[in-house]
């Protein structure tokens, strides 16, 4: 924000609350070294697929070595780098007008797009990739419905790049559009309107005023989606770009541990650069706002003219990421049954997706809220550090953290070894980011002289955060629970090694019934997950604060 | 607002108060496996063996399968049935089970690894992890299905075929030798998936039978023939019947389960490769018994149902696979094993996995 420069709204927005601290008297101090305990011990946590992969790693010998180079490693960098930048760039692109549409403007059904933009987060990649091959292949679903009155008789090529560029953007930009949502329902409209009243037009606000105020939003999602694409496995290997995590796979495939160590150690360290790099953006800029502003909702943009074309975007956003995946598994569905398939029940298995999903959210979130008041509220160098080691797992395969979990715990917890606790406890490894940069993200938008005022009362730490802190938070630990939640519906490689042996969930339903070419019972399962998401995500925007009327 | 909050709360407090109550569930009561929703965890062996002195009940036995529930289910299930132990199993596929083994080591809590290719039995085996089976059982199969030293047995076999388009194709168009598809009137037409551990499998057996030399000849050949990559078999044969490709490399028993559920009019078939050579090699998956098995007799149980004339049966009928043991009557839709002329190679042969992907990597199949 400090490279921007000089209209009097964005002085005012750099210059108001600048480097302010919290001063929360140290009488608090045991509040705070609580904070400390959680942070060093979530760190630990974090770190643990690392020191597991530094282990299997020393187990390799020169030729390992040797052969990380000649693995073209530095082909499949490019190629992983490329993709995750393109994927992120082409995620905001769609994101953040979605977002902006559904919170800020006049736009009809605005709450019922708001319900199913999100949706597309909870189709397994190995799905998505699969239904939208079997769709926008060179001879696919849509090639058959053109051929009979357009004479098309074969697509473009969708394998390779495009293909798994169009998966990845279409299954991810939901992360950048919960984050960037959550923040411009909490963002004080008086700014804006500060703006407007300056003469600036719509379009100026939005780049000068509302953007910048997205920043923190836009890099804790933007760095979710780059870290989604590179621990993806499903959408790159259906679609067969070669990413880290591919090769990774390859590595297991062919039983090589400590390559498959030496090569997910370079993907943490390409983590942390991206990790770094989004720091690096975000630099110090204070983002909150005057403390009375928070309870104002703003006033809607008249769309106007811009109504049809704002539909037809939100539509083809929709017909491709949910209606057409959703469309595939439907046919399936119902060529399945008039072939006479007997479709298996498949409640249980959504019982058990909604519960460890919620479970796995509510620890995820439990953790980040702590994590994140420690980050903000007392920020140093080893906050920061904490901030950023916390991603340095979340971009691993999902197999390299279930496998880690399986070393270390059939060695050293036999007793929590496949059980409910130890699948938890993987969720929040891979999830705790994406719950933490909601949170962060929000609580950066509070500013401290509430909390202080509080304390100037005479209010304990514990009342001040559960009265104050925490009801305005609530917005960015509704999409930082979501994220989580909806993430772990679909979660695979962890849910099949770790669950209590005999546990299905929705997503290893699916899978198992796919890898087998049992279409039918895949779509089934499929289906009820992308229903049963959709609820909570209608609860909670259903519930949510308006716009103004 | 509030009582959105208070919701909230309540909600919480139902979940955190279930937290404990599924932990301590976990020891006490292993036979609710299959019916709680959050089926009781860890080995059950280790604590419900000792924890009920009651009659010689029959016991647990747990097993990993790299097989899908899909196809092996319902066999464990009659075992379960017929038996009466509690049977608990682990699906996942192959290659990660096998990963998983490894990493658990001696404190694996199964008993039975139930894996979909020698690949993965091999790796366990290689670590030391399976107990020899006894002579008496591995006589049972058929010497082609069985690991030389007896730590693993075939439970049935899959062979590699030609999908075909049927549209663009018959069978007389099809060569009878695999090596013939680097013929330039393949070119851009073949589908394979050279990611793939059954496609693996089979350039390993190239390698045994035909040399280093040929069938790197061979990958040089398709790739210059266009051979476009898939994943895997399904995705070869949805492909065959689209039309995207006109034939496909892959495993036999893949369409029957799209003729199961899309009819006759699908739009590939299989062409066996019957002209000898490692176009039609018969693949095997296995089962091996762990070491450190809680349940060893159930595990011996198990394997010997598996071998058994039912379940053989069911899986010629059902997985259309071919049986291990004499005797079975196999599908009508296979062609016999000694119709194949299958080449004379051992499943060790195909033991060099490290070698394969090396040979993939240097030709480019693989990156």
């Amino acid at each position: 924000m400090a490279s921007m420069s000089s209209t009097p709204i964005e002085i005012g927005i750099r210059g108001l609350w600048r480097g302010r601290r919290s001063r929360i008297p140290f009488r608090v101090s045991a509040w705070v070294a609580g904070l400390w305990v959680i942070g060093a011990l979530a760190t630990l946590t974090i770190l643990l697929p690392t020191i597991y992969l530094i282990v299997r790693a020393t187990g390799a010998g020169a030729e390992a070595w040797q052969d990380l180079l000649n693995l073209r490693t530095l082909e499949v960098l490019g190629k992983t780098v490329w993709l995750a930048v393109s994927v992120t760039l082409l995620s905001a692109l769609i994101a953040v007008p979605l977002a902006w549409l559904t919170t800020r403007t006049d736009l009809p059904l605005r709450r019922m797009w708001a319900i199913v933009t999100p949706l597309p987060l909870v189709i397994p990649s190995y799905v998505g990739a699969y239904l939208i091959a079997s769709a926008l292949g060179p001879r696919g679903l849509v090639q058959q419905w053109l051929q009979e009155p357009f004479g098309v008789t074969r697509l473009p090529e969708i394998y390779g790049y495009p293909g798994a560029l169009l998966t990845l953007t279409l299954l991810s930009y939901p992360y950048i559009f919960l984050s960037t949502r959550a923040v411009l329902q909490q963002m004080d409209p008086a700014l804006e309107e500060a703006s407007r009243s300056l003469n600036q037009n719509a379009w100026q606000t939005f780049w000068k005023v509302t953007l910048p105020l997205l920043r923190p939003a836009l890099g804790a999602g933007g760095l979710l989606i780059a870290l989604y694409v590179l621990r993806d496995f499903g959408a790159v290997s259906i679609m067969r770009y070669d990413t880290f995590t591919r090769v990774i796979y390859m590595q297991y495939r062919t039983f090589d541990r400590s390559q498959a160590a030496l090569l997910s150690l370079a993907l943490v360290a390409l983590t942390l650069v991206f990790v770094f790099m989004e720091a690096r953006v975000q630099r110090r800029a204070r983002y909150y706002q005057h403390p009375n502003g928070a309870a104002r909702a703003p006033r809607p943009t008249a769309l106007g003219r811009w109504k049809i074309p704002a539909l037809l975007f939100c539509g083809l956003v929709i017909v491709f990421s949910l209606v057409l995946p959703a469309g595939v598994l439907g046919y399936w569905l119902a060529r399945g049954v008039m072939a006479g398939e007997v479709i298996d029940d498949v409640w249980r298995a959504a019982g058990n997706s909604v519960l460890v999903s919620g479970l796995g959210a509510l620890a995820a979130i439990g953790v980040a809220l702590p994590l994140s008041v420690l980050m903000v509220r007392h920020a140093n160098k080893s906050t920061r550090l904490i901030e950023r080691i916390s991603f340095a797992a979340f971009a691993l395969p999902g197999i390299v953290v279930a496998l880690t979990l399986v070393f270390f715990g059939a060695t050293y917890a036999p007793m929590l070894y496949q059980t409910l606790p130890m699948l938890l406890f993987a969720y929040l490894i891979l999830f705790l980011p994406q719950g933490l940069g909601a949170v962060r993200s929000s609580l950066l938008q509070i500013h401290p002289s509430l909390e202080e005022a509080a304390a100037s009362l005479g209010r304990r730490p514990a009342q001040i955060f559960s009265t104050i802190t925490f009801p305005l938070l609530r917005p960015g630990v509704i999409a930082g629970a979501s994220l989580v939640f909806l993430t772990a519906m679909k979660e695979l490689p962890a849910t099949l090694i770790l669950a209590p042996i005999g546990m299905k969930t929705l997503a290893t339903s699916v899978w198992g019934a796919v890898s087998e070419a049992f279409f039918a019972q895949a779509a089934a399962p499929a289906l009820l997950l992308i229903l049963m998401s959709s609820l909570p995500m209608a609860f909670f925007i259903l519930r949510e604060r308006g716009v103004q009327e | 607002m509030s009582s959105c909050a208070r919701r909230a709360i309540l909600l919480c407090a139902v979940f955190v108060m279930s937290m404990p109550v599924v932990g301590c569930a976990t020891p006490a009561a292993p036979q609710g496996v299959g019916e709680t929703a959050i089926a009781p965890v860890t080995a059950p062996a280790t604590t419900a063996v000792g924890v009920k002195p009651v009659v010689p009940a029959p016991g647990f036995l747990v097993v990993y399968s790299g097989r899908s529930e899909r196809l092996v289910g319902p066999m464990i299930e009659q075992f379960k049935q017929t038996t009466g132990i509690d049977v608990q199993v682990r699906y996942g596929s192959t290659p990660e089970i096998a990963a998983t083994l490894l990493e658990e080591g001696a404190n694996s809590p199964a008993d039975v690894f139930f894996a979909q290719d020698p690949g993965g039995l091999g790796a366990v085996a290689n670590a030391g992890m399976f107990e020899t089976l006894p002579k008496e059982l591995t006589a049972r199969v058929q010497e082609y299905f069985r690991s030389p030293d007896g730590k693993w047995i075939g439970i049935s076999g899959r062979a590699r075929v030609v999908a075909y388009n049927t549209e663009a194709l018959t069978p007389e168009d099809l060569p009878t030798d695999i090596y013939d598809f680097t013929d330039a009137k393949w070119k851009d037409r073949v589908g394979w998936a050279p990611s793939n551990g059954s496609f693996q499998a089979m350039v390993t057996a190239m390698r045994a039978i035909w040399g280093e030399e040929k069938t790197k000849t061979w990958l040089e050949g398709m790739i210059a023939n266009g051979a476009k990559a898939y994943e895997g078999n399904t995705q070869i044969v949805e492909a065959v019947a689209r039309g995207e490709v006109q034939v496909g490399l892959v495993n036999h028993y893949y369409l029957h389960r799209f003729l199961a559920e899309q009819g006759e009019e699908f739009g590939a078939r299989n062409h066996f490769l019957t002209g000898g050579g490692p176009g039609s090699l018969v693949m095997v998956a296995g089962v091996g018994q762990l070491a450190t098995a809680k349940n060893p007799e159930n595990a011996r149980k198990f394997i010997e149902f598996l071998i058994s004339p039912v379940a053989q049966q069911y899986f010629a009928n059902q997985t259309f696979e071919y049986p291990v043991i004499d005797g079975i009557n196999i599908s009508r839709e296979i062609v016999p094993l000694a119709d194949l002329n299958a080449a004379d190679i051992q499943l060790t042969d195909l033991a060099d996995l490290a070698g394969t992907t090396k040979l993939l990597r240097e030709t480019g199949a693989l990156q």
